[in-house]
């Protein structure tokens, strides 16, 4: 190998890491899709999509799983999603919406994966935490593993914005609005809190995408990053739907030896003016 | 008080408003669509800085089952905002049935509710008008209240409105 060509080879090989980096970062965002997110009149329903996709947003991947699914209403019960069907692309169900206020319809994920090897093979596992003792052999080497905490939300208001939905539960990544997220409009700035375990997440990236990819050239990202108490602020260039998402690895997992990835994940909508 | 006045009987009244009277002209067009609904409209007085809403009129479709219309009061979407999903519909002396393409007047006594207790000052007038299968239209016409003379105000719209005016008498 010459001093050029070793000189490219290595180029090669940063430019395949980062690439599985970012891959691992953006690759198949997931998403919950509300068919209105304000409305009015007494009684009404929203039908929502949950798909895992590339471009938002648009069902080409994978439909998102909904074993996690809840809605909360704005009185704080618990509302039983209808119609539920499963596709190729995309699952589906719908949300009667008969209380004033602002519902929340989410997806929580929380579970455990790992990698071991046994006798000289990789083994890949994921459960629950308390059988990690039973599941993985006691002379498994190289385990590797991880707490997985994701958090997929969209919200839906029928007259005036309620505020009961929105209190954290203080566990991974989750947003606190200050401004509140169906009263979002194009060229005003709207402020958002990150907490992680309930506490400012400080100096954590966010990414916000405009939804209708298909059809531009530019992905139309815009990046945000939290301040010391956790908030940071987006002026939205244009009405629509926007993807915003944020996602961070530690080691303040709740199982011994493990890491944790925490992720938040909005559809919000913002209106013209 | 509002009181509201037909067409034939509004246009003997037209620019000649008496002595504290505040009147509100529409011009609704007339679309050659395929599928015509009549159109959501609200009206609504602003402060300058946009800090006080008074409300004056809301039109939307009063005459369906179940109050089924409110679904649509969204669409005016200002207004929503600003006032709309504050309130409960219907209200009365504030909503009404909508109405036909035509001019249409809406008047008010200035020294009733709700203008009397309007602080003097700089407002916008507010229209939004909103269409099922249709479009959105919003006018601003600025004013200052109280008016020290007979002020008449108009301004064009372009698509769901065709105009608004604004008569003003001290």
């Amino acid at each position: 190998m010459n001093q050029a060509s070793r000189k490219y080879f290595k180029l090669a090989l940063i430019a395949s890491a980062v690439s599985v980096l970012s891959a691992s970062a953006h690759a198949h965002r997931t998403w919950l899709l509300p068919s209105a997110t304000v409305l009015s009149g007494k009684e009404q329903w929203v039908t929502v999509d949950a798909a895992v996709s590339n471009d938002l947003f648009y069902f080409e991947h994978n439909p998102l799983q909904l074993d996690n699914l809840s809605v909360v209403a704005p009185d704080g019960s618990s509302v039983a999603p209808e119609n539920m069907a499963k596709g190729k692309y995309r699952n589906t169900f719908d949300v009667k919406i008969g209380q004033p206020g602002t519902y929340k319809i989410m997806v929580l994920n929380q579970g455990v994966f790992a990698n071991y090897k046994l006798d000289g093979q990789t083994k890949r596992w994921r459960g629950k935490p308390e059988q990690i003792k039973t599941d993985i052999p006691a002379n498994a080497t190289d385990v590797k593993i991880s707490e997985v905490q994701g958090r997929i939300e969209t919200f839906v208001t029928s007259g005036k914005p309620s505020d009961g939905v929105l209190k954290p539960t203080g566990v991974g990544l989750e947003m606190v609005p200050v401004t509140h997220p169906n009263n979002l409009i194009a060229g005003e700035k709207a402020t958002f809190r990150l907490l992680l375990d309930g506490q400012p997440a400080a100096g954590q990236s966010i990414e916000i995408v405009p939804g209708g990819i298909r059809y531009r050239d530019k992905l139309n990202d815009m990046k945000a990053t939290t301040d010391e108490s956790g908030t940071f602020s987006v002026t939205w260039p244009a009405p629509g739907m926007y993807w915003m998402n944020s996602s961070i690895q530690d080691n303040k997992s709740r199982i011994e030896n493990a890491t944790r990835r925490a992720g938040y994940t909005t559809t919000i909508e913002v209106l013209a003016p | 008080m509002r009181l509201l006045i037909s067409t034939a009987l509004t246009t003997l009244v037209a620019g000649s408003a008496l002595a504290g009277e505040t009147i509100i002209g529409i011009d609704i067009p007339r679309l050659n669509v395929v599928e015509y609904h009549k159109p959501y409209v609200a009206f609504w007085l602003e402060s300058a800085d946009g800090s006080k809403v008074v409300n004056l009129a809301v039109w939307y479709d009063t005459k369906l089952k179940d109050n089924e219309g409110t679904k649509w009061l969204k669409d005016m979407r200002q207004w929503w905002r600003r006032t709309g999903r504050e309130l409960t519909m219907p209200t009365d002396g504030l909503s009404s049935p909508t109405r036909p393409p035509g001019t249409h007047q809406v008047v008010f006594d200035s020294n009733a509710a709700p203008l009397k207790e309007l602080v003097p000052g700089n407002y916008q007038l507010v229209i939004e008008a909103a269409r099922e299968v249709g479009g959105r239209e919003l006018l601003r016409v600025p004013f200052e209240w109280p008016p020290k003379a007979p002020v008449s105000l108009d301004v064009k719209g372009e698509n769901e409105i065709n105009g608004v005016t604004l008569k003003l008498t001290p």
